[in-house]
């Protein structure tokens, strides 16, 4: 270490040196940055989303709710059984339908659909949802998530490709299900409207309740 | 003999190990630490050895894709030699390892260790403890089963509440839109390569500092940790009254270690694996989740809390526990160390102990979820329909057949969910009844709209008989007096 303030020719390479891989780390952090947020970033350009066929609109009698599966419109090799979905179809009438997810509301347990009560029950937290998907009792804060669908040539077919999560963006779930059955989703060839039209994006909020 | 003494020193000559590790053995240690109450930190020590051994050894087989996983567990357990043994040692081992790794950090705050100069041992402690937890919830995932996926997406749903970066953290968790390979895949790699990294590096730093400032001093009422004197008066210690670590110490550590290690061996032996539970099939949804031994009590937690306050409690409760851990060294670091004259200490140790006991014995029989097969499984007890009428028989399957069972029980049978109803008759009038029924309430569904008039004045005429003999059911004093007005 030399005492007077002029820069050495030795000391002035090394802070060179920490300059230059500083430089090249931050090079080097950019595609690793990129690769391990690619899971968001790829959600918010192309988004997850898409529609899936659950099969004709003739599998789901009028006034009763059923199982169906749908497969994740994303499919990577090792997914294995995991990218197949259930998901609860309520078919009211004609081509008037409501599609739930299966995860509970709370805190994402399979929801169980009890005809006989008309109640769908949570075996985890024991939450309860009615026939039309609002919250019965329980600790869920909210409805059953709905899918935004359409029926089209007799079959019908759903927006989906995420896990609901209580605190999934509007890209999603749209609002919690209405406590009437007015308001419902009617499609017409390619057109959406989500049930609860202009419900809050983060589910809080539904004009409806 | 002489061989091996000059193989060592060719090794020393060039390593120049052996002095450092002869000062590190027999560093003086004060002579009451040489007790039972001093083997926990070697105990959890020895078990993370044992973890990554026999986690090397499933890792030989076990495939980290959603695809694979659980078959090549069955693999484990059913095909490969002694695949099984492996595996339960593994799991009881982690299930050990929290237990004494909490076992530890109590003795530590009991005796007073944590405060000056060993504030940033308790620190390093406490991530080693956030990690090892860290483990224990990333190992549940590994077991890829139903468990395991749903438990996930709990993890993710809550999660998912973090205002604005909530969506953001599920999908950098899940590593895509939904739980599937991607997932399996990330937890593999943290609970495999970056979180064990981290802890050997932490062990080693928590054992160093505790090698450098010496262990503990059996704490004595009314000595008082000053940071002015601490230093010398521990150097005073160690030196009037002081014997070398090894072998000194050391022999109750590894007779505890060797107990340990054989304790988790004789559970894998009995108890054998832990699962796996059924196929991580989400269309699969008759099942019903239920978390590792030690998140048991979360478990629980999140059923019992009010729903308003659940995302602050998930949100801001954990912060503010692990930032009053992280505290705890600066705002008590001098002062007294004996438990006898903590009283504080003591009570808060004792009501944390109770309450993430009852928690955890709770989640147990979990009371608060409804038997989903009591209403089809369960009948009704013989003596609840000796003598009834058409009417409450009619009712009687009501009760049954709209699953008021799968909350309610009678004769000891059925779900907690709701109260039982032997002798709801007695609580509630036949007004009172209806509306509960009708309107529900209290946490309970309103069967207004799915009860027709008849099912509603049967189902009421069965609930009006539950009361036990010889009490009359409540009435309405008022209603007579109504009637013949």
């Amino acid at each position: 270490m030399s005492q007077d303030a002029s820069v050495s020719r030795r000391g002035l390479f090394m802070k060179l040196g920490v300059l230059f891989n500083g430089v090249v780390a931050a090079a080097l952090a950019v595609p690793m940055g990129r690769f391990l947020l690619s899971s968001i970033t790829r959600g918010r350009s192309n988004g997850y989303l898409d529609w899936v066929p659950l099969g004709p609109v003739s599998q789901f009698p009028e006034g009763e709710t059923r199982l169906a599966t749908f497969r994740n419109p994303l499919v990577m090799p090792t997914d294995g059984k995991t990218v197949d979905t259930a998901c609860w179809v309520r078919r009211i009438q004609g081509n008037q339908f409501q599609v739930f997810a299966i995860n509970c509301a709370h805190l994402g347990c399979p929801v169980r659909w009890f005809p006989q009560s008309g109640l769908f029950m949570c075996p985890c937290h024991g939450g309860a949802y009615y026939r039309d998907g609002s919250r019965a009792s329980g600790p869920p804060e909210r409805g059953l998530f709905e899918y935004p669908y359409k029926v089209e040539n007799g079959r019908i077919t759903i927006q989906a490709g995420e896990m609901p999560t209580p605190g999934a963006s509007a890209s999603l779930m749209r609002g919690r299900p209405c406590k009437s059955d007015n308001g419902l989703i009617t499609i017409q060839a390619g057109t959406v409207r989500p049930s609860c039209a202009g419900a809050s994006l983060l589910g809080k909020e539904s004009p409806c309740a | 003999m002489r061989l091996i003494s000059r193989i060592g020193q060719w090794f020393d000559q060039r390593l120049q190990l052996a002095a450092p590790i002869r000062d590190a053995a027999e560093h003086p240690v004060p002579r009451n630490t040489a007790s039972w109450w001093y083997v926990f930190g070697s105990a959890a020590l020895i078990i993370f050895c044992l973890q990554l051994v026999t986690g090397i050894l499933l890792a030989l087989t076990y495939v980290p894709s959603a695809g694979e996983a659980w078959s090549s567990l069955q693999a484990l357990n059913h095909d490969i030699t002694l695949g099984w043994f492996i595996r339960a040692l593994h799991g009881w081992g982690s299930n050990f390892m929290v237990a004494i790794v909490l076992i530890h950090m109590m003795q530590v705050f009991l005796f007073g260790a944590y405060k000056f100069p060993r504030e940033l041992t308790w620190i390093i402690g406490i991530f080693l403890l956030l990690m090892t937890l860290g483990m224990a919830f990333s190992g549940q995932v590994l077991r890829f089963d139903q468990d395991a996926y749903w438990g996930l997406g709990i993890g993710a749903s809550i999660a998912s509440r973090v205002p604005i970066a909530g969506p953001a953290i599920v999908k950098l968790m899940l590593g895509g839109p939904i739980i599937a390979g991607a997932t399996l895949s990330r937890f593999f790699a943290m609970h495999v390569f970056v979180i064990p990294g981290l802890l050997i590096g932490f062990v080693g730093l928590h054992v160093l500092m505790v090698l450098k400032l010496g262990i503990n001093e059996w704490p004595m009422p009314g000595r008082i940790v000053k940071r002015a004197t601490y230093l010398n008066e521990y150097h005073e210690l160690t030196r009037k009254d002081g014997a070398p670590f090894v072998p000194y110490a050391v022999w109750k550590d590894m007779f505890f270690a060797a107990f340990i290690l054989l304790a988790v061996a004789a559970c894998a032996t009995w108890f054998g694996p832990f699962g796996p539970s059924g196929r991580p099939d989400p269309t699969i949804i008759q099942t019903v989740p239920k978390p590792d031994y030690f998140f048991l009590w979360l478990y629980a937690l999140l059923s019992l809390l009010p729903p308003s306050l659940e995302t602050p409690f998930l949100l801001i409760g954990p912060v503010l526990v692990i930032l009053g851990l992280l505290l705890l060294p600066f705002l008590s670091g001098e002062g007294e160390k004996s438990w006898k004259r903590r009283p504080i200490a003591v009570l808060t140790v004792m009501l944390i102990a109770v309450t993430l006991g009852t928690f955890t014995h709770l989640a147990g029989y979990t009371p608060w979820s409804p038997k989903m097969d009591a209403w089809s499984g369960a009948p009704v007890p013989a003596q609840f329909l000796h003598g009834t009428s058409a009417l409450e028989r009619q009712g009687a399957l009501v009760f049954q057949v709209k699953q008021c069972r799968n909350c309610h029980s009678i004769g000891d049978c059925g779900g907690e969910r709701g109260p039982a109803l032997d002798s709801v008759a007695l609580r509630l009038t036949q007004d009172q009844l209806i509306r509960q029924v009708i309107q529900g309430g209290g946490n309970m569904p309103a069967y207004g709209k799915n009860l027709s008039p008849p099912e509603t004045t049967a189902l009421i005429a069965f609930l009006e008989t539950l009361h036990p003999a010889g009490q009359p059911p409540a009435r309405d004093a008022s209603r007579q007096v109504a009637l013949e007005q």
